[in-house]
């Protein structure tokens, strides 16, 4: 099997996209102090909101303009509860992925009168970048991608680049590393907390257009199925470093690229499909273990605690 | 008379916000009903109907005990403040060793139901019991290692009943029959509500007991308050999330061996799963609020929910997922509740003269 091929490695890129916008998202809150895991439902309702109006409109770009919006607005439901409201973190994010699940479902036959699958012939998906045929190594890596594929590579950059060298990055950094001696230079924690969170919404937003605009012209029920979940395990496997969160979610791709090319083999889709959970559930875990060994040595305390990350850290109350 | 009144001022949000997040939860589902064109007086009352009407609550009474079961699977490691999201895989996994003990295993017919109720047991608690160690050990939370295990043991379910385990020459992905052994004995006049729902609620009462009134109980509820505390004190950490996280899978995997055992006795793909029980345990167990002897009582509402929409599908034509918007504004209007809190908190600091 061929799996140093380019051919190869523009699956894994299509792979791995939509948890990279939802991973980006996540980690970005992940550095303002906010523990975001309703990943899952904001890429869920991302998608579904690019299907349902690039068919009412025959546009996939307004598709992914309301994704942003309303995933962004969807957000302010973590923004508002969690970080204005002080409500769990946890319990309004397993809310949010368990409306968007239900909400999705039911629209999906209110708004679009389908079950299960909508995939109408019709359905405008996002176009190719196919200017680039021919054109050496990006040819054959990107010309068969939306352009959002190679935009998410960028905004991972673009994002690595704005924590460590801006005063605003450093500013969001600070909020989540110690929220008292933000608040004490006058940096306000609760407006970039909420910030971030919306910001998180808008990627995922992006993300669930890529999944049912890019790598697929169709919205199913469920659709995500756990790629927001993989997207926090990318967060704490990079410890909220967006260009680790890149590498990350390369490697959850090339699992789930490769499982296709298995299944091309003749292996049952049952077992390819657990792959690439598996895999980052591996590698986190192996990750884990050798930082725990380090902090272990050093500080037993702070081991005991490291399974349970301050959900969300707020300036004046006392840790 | 007036201490009296006065504690009830400041104990009624407790209490209340419970049925507050009901009542929003009811008024937005109304609002939505009536967006889609329905009168909520009658989608409401399909709902109700399609739950405990003659003809439907034997299979409702059914799914209650499914609820129940998963409620206390969440629930059990929450004491300890672990979340377990896990519940499908371990009630599939549950399901599947139920099925392959009952269809393969050479168990003399008397001991079969024990063995199979066991098995169920086990299997779920071997998966859930991966996460203690991911966490103690490796640090990776509970909330996604359950998860994350999850979907890797649905499929592999899956896997199992389309090849090794299929019904030869059945359309549908699903084992074969089990032997009358290893079918649970139902009540008179009924066929889903068999003996799971006594072994459920005994399950509950021990759980009960064991949370209230002994020692481990304790030990839990300390670490679930502050684990540095608990371990400063002396208490295992490690040992008591395997413990919790054990105890939560073998009530999931009993719940999968229980419907596996009852109508239609095989392991079907998809049919643990789709209901959606998890969930509905995970939200009965969230409105509860750390009170495992109310679980029954919020089982039998999101029962009502999930079982009720699937009949005001039929009835009214609302999609059935109302069910499931239903059960996450209840979640969201109760994670909230800290609003209410704060707010008592103002009126005591009023009472005393704000000098706290």
């Amino acid at each position: 099997m061929d799996i140093f091929s380019l051919a190869f490695v523009a699956a894994v890129l299509a792979s791995s996209a939509p948890v990279l916008y939802a991973a980006l998202g996540g980690a970005l809150c992940g550095r303002a102090g906010l523990f975001n895991i309703a990943l899952e439902g904001q890429l869920l309702w991302g998608a579904f909101s690019a299907v349902t109006v690039s068919w009412w409109t025959g546009s996939a770009w307004a598709g992914v303009a309301a994704a942003v919006v309303t995933t962004t607005l969807f957000s302010g439901i973590l923004a508002l509860g969690a970080v204005t409201w002080r409500a769990d973190p946890i319990i309004v994010a397993i809310g949010m992925n368990l409306l968007a699940l239900g909400l999705t479902g039911f629209l999906l036959r209110e708004l679009l009168d389908a079950t299960g699958t909508f995939a109408p012939a019709g359905l405008d998906g996002l176009p190719d970048l196919s200017f680039l045929d021919g054109v050496p190594l990006l040819g054959p890596l990107l010309a068969r991608q939306t352009v959002l594929v190679p935009l998410a590579v960028l905004l991972a950059v673009a994002a690595s680049l704005w924590l460590y060298r801006t005063s605003a990055g450093l500013r969001l950094r600070g909020v989540g590393e110690h929220p008292e001696a933000a608040t004490s230079l006058g940096v306000p924690v609760s407006r970039y907390q909420n910030a971030t969170a919306l910001l998180a919404g808008a990627l995922c937003g992006l993300g669930g257009a890529q999944l049912s605009l890019g790598n697929v012209t169709a919205f199913t029920e469920n659709m995500t199925a756990g790629r927001g979940w993989v997207a926090v395990a990318a967060v704490m496997l990079a410890a909220n470093r967006p260009l680790v969160v890149l590498g990350a979610c390369l490697l959850f791709g090339a699992a789930e690229a490769w499982g296709f090319r298995l299944q091309g083999l003749g292996l049952p889709q049952q077992l390819t499909d657990a792959a690439p959970y598996l895999v980052t559930l591996l590698v986190l875990v192996a990750s884990r273990l050798r930082v725990r060994r380090r902090l272990g040595a050093a500080d037993p305390v702070a081991a005991v605690s490291a399974a349970h990350p301050e959900t969300v850290v707020h300036p004046e109350e006392s840790r | 008379m007036t201490g009296l009144l006065d504690r009830l001022r400041l104990r009624a949000p407790a209490a209340l916000v419970p049925l507050g997040a009901v009542l929003v939860a009811l008024l937005i589902g109304a609002g939505i009903m009536i967006a889609a064109g329905v009168d909520p007086l009658r989608g409401y009352d399909a709902m109700i109907r399609g739950a405990v009407s003659v003809s439907n609550i034997d299979y409702a009474v059914a799914s209650f005990t499914a609820i129940l079961a998963m409620s206390l699977a969440f629930a059990i490691p929450a004491r300890m403040g672990e979340y377990n999201l896990g519940g499908d895989g371990q009630l599939v996994l549950g399901g599947i060793a139920a099925a392959v003990v009952a269809l393969y295993l050479p168990v003399p017919a008397v001991l079969l139901l024990p063995a199979c109720l066991l098995a169920g047991a086990l299997g779920g608690a071997a998966l859930a019991s991966v996460s203690a160690p991911l966490s103690t050990r490796a640090g990776v939370p509970v909330i996604i290692t359950t998860l994350l295990l999850s979907a890797p043991a649905v499929a592999f379910t899956s896997y199992l009943v389309r090849f090794p385990l299929a019904e030869q020459g059945s359309p549908v992905p699903q084992t074969p029959r089990l032997p009358d052994a290893a079918h649970l004995p139902s009540f008179p006049g009924t066929s889903y509500t068999n003996a799971g729902l006594v072994v459920v609620l005994l399950v509950l009462v021990l759980a009960v007991y064991i949370d209230g009134r002994t020692p481990v109980g304790y030990e839990i509820r300390v670490a679930g308050a502050n684990r540095g505390f608990a371990a400063y004190g002396g208490l295992s950490v490690p040992r008591l999330t395997l413990g919790t996280l054990a105890a939560a899978g073998a009530v999931a995997g009993l719940a999968g061996a229980i419907i596996v055992m009852s109508q239609p006795f095989r392991f079907i793909d998809d049919a643990l799963t789709a209901p959606g029980y998890t969930f509905a345990g995970v939200a009965a167990a969230l409105l509860a609020g750390g009170r495992p002897a109310l679980l029954p009582l919020t089982s039998v509402l999101f029962t009502i929910l999930t079982v009720g929409s699937a009949g005001m599908e039929r009835d009214v034509d609302v999609p059935r997922q109302l069910g499931q918007v239903l059960q996450a504004v209840v979640i969201l209007v109760l994670a909230l509740r800290v609003l209410a809190f704060r707010w008592t908190a103002r009126r005591a600091r009023g009472a005393v003269g704000g000098k706290v």
